[in-house]
């Protein structure tokens, strides 16, 4: 590793399980997390499972295909590749590493197996999809016997959101009562090792909102249960109060003629600093400190509930130009700040 | 609150908002379907549109299939199972009510089975490890399951007038319109040529019927059962042998359901939040609608930024909360300039998501001119009560 060695709680982890609830910005968050390591000098695979093309958007870069490509470079020489898993490619390209299948991929994928094996075999497909990760996780340059270095230092997984993670990790399980013997069934057998490691952690995004957290506590409650490794909770979009709560104070509480002495003398002051202020402004902007100081509470609240996990837990702040405007390195130095990688 | 509230852009294509009054009261319309990407608040907006429905004197079954029970939590109820049931607190005066449930999925595959099948040939079916495995993990089951509930609610509306409006919420899909997928698709595995193929020697009576078979195939099933293990085919086949009666019975279902959603007694909602991915996804199923030819009723943009000091720009406000900034360090601003700093600061943020916000949703209406959208404003609490789903169903109602 070429840079700095991290102290970072998760610097260890070879495989990075990044999900969370819909809306939560978990592929913005693996984005981060994936930059956040590679500026230590690493270099990274992310990889998406649902074809969604989220990480080509998130680095702005053209679509992604089955085949690992750099999409980005740090100054330390860390690198991030990327790739976006598909079952059926996958699969044929399983058939044709083993079996040396060219005609008969064709022919199986004309009487509609191939369909077959990746959308209706139950399991099978999630077993297609992490193999890939797997292979990759362990791939090395040169042959295993001249003792080649592993190609990845990291694979960051923007894997699926909380409510189908312990299905998708636990292959095992699901293609057990389906598959006794076979390729599938060792396959799936070499990945549940994989994702109990204690080199992999499945990290979960979440908001400060009641419906997030509660899913976030439920997944992690399954997640144990399935014997995986729960990693951090990566809070996101993190409103900052701005205010302190005796400015808040002094704007909602009193009488209604210190309130509108309080009006007045902001009124004062933005005329002062060039802004042409109405009153109504002025109320304006009460209200608007007031509704973000509901919402800091809220969130304070569930802040609570996700401390009372135990975990380490980390901060991103919510971005008001988006994760367009040179977001994804805000929050790629968070993650590192936070002392997560 | 009023569209006034943005700034104004000026070339920027107006839409027409989404006629909600008509779409809840109307009676020609029975099905409301909400379909949106993950965490976008589609069963939110369900359950709001159920409630003012309801209210409004129509009388409203509200489909959700959400695993995390979030209308459940969002209706005030502790559980949801299979069965609709009555939503207490609505306002029924007006005549109407409102019926909310929860779809178990595999309760419903298996009551497919039992309802077309002789109970021998259920038994059968419902042990089969393979029918086990789809009816609880398959991941388009759910969309598939929740489509045929659709289709037994109304049939149920159509013979007892239970109810005169079906709200569903759809499951949040891996891609986005697996719901109009997936009967196709286990209808197509069903019928395809691999499930014939597992079939033909017991339909043909054994290996004469395969010597006629190319050798491709042959070596297809073959690799097949290296590949996922002999256990796994066979199966399937006994699966698919019990199944055999139901084909046509499966085919037909899920041939009716995709009329029922073509009909123009329904209308699709997509629901999307005002940010860049979300709109995206909103413009898929947009097109993807538009060429299955279903009816689109509109496009809710959920969650939009408002300002109550709209006239101020966050450029502005970032302006001068930097000189009342450098008055502090200096000694010579106001008591107050840090409070109004301060302020400025939180207007700022704001301002800049609104604006981010606007011009996300300015270039989804570009893109998409003629179609409806209704934008709703970020509440500044979450919603769990009736009283907050109210707020929501009025302020998609006055969007207009």
């Amino acid at each position: 590793m070429a840079g700095q060695q991290s102290t970072g709680t998760f610097a260890g982890t070879r495989l990075h399980i990044v999900t969370g609830k819909g809306g939560t910005g978990k592929t913005t968050v693996a984005a981060a997390l994936a930059i956040a390591l590679a500026r230590q000098g690493k270099r990274v695979l992310i990889a998406e499972v649902e074809g969604r093309q989220g990480i080509s958007q998130a680095f702005n870069v053209p679509p992604l295909s089955g085949h690992d490509e750099r999409i980005f470079a740090d100054k330390s020489g860390g690198e991030v590749y990327g790739i976006s898993v598909d079952a059926k490619e996958s699969l044929l390209e399983y058939l044709q590493i083993f079996y040396r299948l060219g005609r008969a991929g064709s022919i199986l994928e004309k009487v509609g197996a191939i369909d077959f094996a990746t959308t209706i075999a139950p399991g099978v497909r999630d077993v297609l999809l992490i193999g890939k990760v797997y292979e990759a996780a362990g791939r090395r340059s040169g042959s295993r016997r001249s003792g080649g270095r592993l190609v990845y230092d990291a694979v960051v997984l923007d894997a699926p959101p909380t409510g189908r993670i312990v299905r998708f990790l636990n292959v095992n399980h699901e293609v057990a009562d389906i598959a006794r013997v076979g390729p599938i069934k060792s396959q799936a057998d070499s990945i549940t090792r994989m994702v109990r490691h204690g080199t992999s952690h499945v990290h979960l995004v979440t908001l400060l909102e009641e419906m997030p957290v509660q899913e976030t506590i439920d997944a992690i409650a399954e997640l144990r249960e399935a014997e995986l490794n729960v990693g951090a909770i990566l809070v996101n979009q993190v409103r900052n109060p701005l205010l302190t709560d005796d400015e808040l104070a002094a704007i909602s509480a009193g009488t209604a003629a210190e309130r509108e002495e309080m009006v007045e003398a902001v009124q004062n002051d933005l005329v002062t600093a060039g802004v042409k202020a109405t009153k109504v402004m002025v109320r304006g902007l009460f209200a608007q400190a007031g509704d973000l100081a509901d919402r800091v509470e809220l969130q304070r609240q569930e802040d609570a509930v996700l401390a009372a996990q135990g975990l380490p837990l980390a901060h991103l702040p919510a971005l008001p130009g988006g994760v367009e405007d040179g977001g994804l390195s805000v929050l790629a130095d968070c993650l590192a700040e936070e002392g997560i990688v | 609150m009023a569209r006034e509230a943005y700034p104004s852009v000026h070339g920027a294509p107006e839409a027409a908002p989404i006629d909600f009054e008509r779409l809840v009261r109307d009676e020609s319309t029975s099905i409301i379907v909400c379909c949106g990407s993950g965490g976008v608040g589609k069963t939110t907006i369900a359950a709001a549109l159920g409630v003012r429905a309801a209210e409004a004197g129509r009388k409203v079954v509200v489909l959700t299939i959400d695993p995390a029970r979030r209308l459940a939590q969002s209706l005030g109820l502790s559980e949801l199972d299979n069965t609709p049931r009555p939503v207490v607190g609505i306002d029924t005066s007006s005549g109407g009510s409102l019926d909310a449930m929860m779809l178990d999925m595999k309760r419903t595959f298996d009551e497919v089975v039992l309802n077309h099948s002789t109970p021998e040939k259920a038994e059968q079916i419902l042990a089969n490890p393979f029918y086990q495995a789809l009816s609880s993990s398959f991941a388009g089951t759910q969309e598939y399951m929740a489509m045929e509930k659709l289709s037994q609610l109304s049939e149920e509306a159509a013979e007892n007038g239970r109810w005169d409006l079906i709200v569903v919420d759809t499951p949040p899909s891996r891609s986005a319109l697996d719901f109009l997928d997936a009967p196709k698709r286990l209808g197509s595995f069903l019928d395809g040529r691999f499930i014939r193929l597992l079939m033909a020697p017991a339909k043909a009576g054994g290996r004469a019927y395969l010597k006629v078979l190319s050798g491709g195939i042959t070596m297809a099933t073959s690799v097949m059962t290296r590949l996922l293990g002999g256990q796994m085919l066979q199966d399937v086949q006994t699966f698919v042998a019990a199944l055999d009666t139901m084909f046509g019975g499966f085919r037909q279902r899920a041939e009716k359901t995709y009329a029922l959603l073509g009909d123009r007694r329904t209308a699709f909602l997509v629901v999307a939040a005002p940010e860049r991915d979300a709109l995206r996804e909103a413009s898929y199923f947009v097109q993807r609608l538009d060429q299955e030819q279903m009816p689109l009723a509109g496009v809710i943009v959920n969650r939009v930024q408002r300002l109550a000091a709209a006239s101020l720009t966050s450029a502005r406000a970032d302006a001068a909360a930097e000189v009342l900034g450098e008055e502090g360090v200096d000694g010579t601003g106001s008591q107050t300039a840090a409070l109004t700093e301060g302020l400025l600061r939180v207007h700022a943020d704001l301002a800049q998501t609104a604006e981010r916000h606007h011009a996300h949703v300015h270039r989804f209406v570009a893109g998409h001119p003629g179609i409806p959208v209704t934008e709703v404003p970020a509440a500044a609490q979450d919603i769990h009560d009736l009283e907050g789903l109210r707020e929501i169903g009025a302020a998609l109602s006055s969007a207009g």
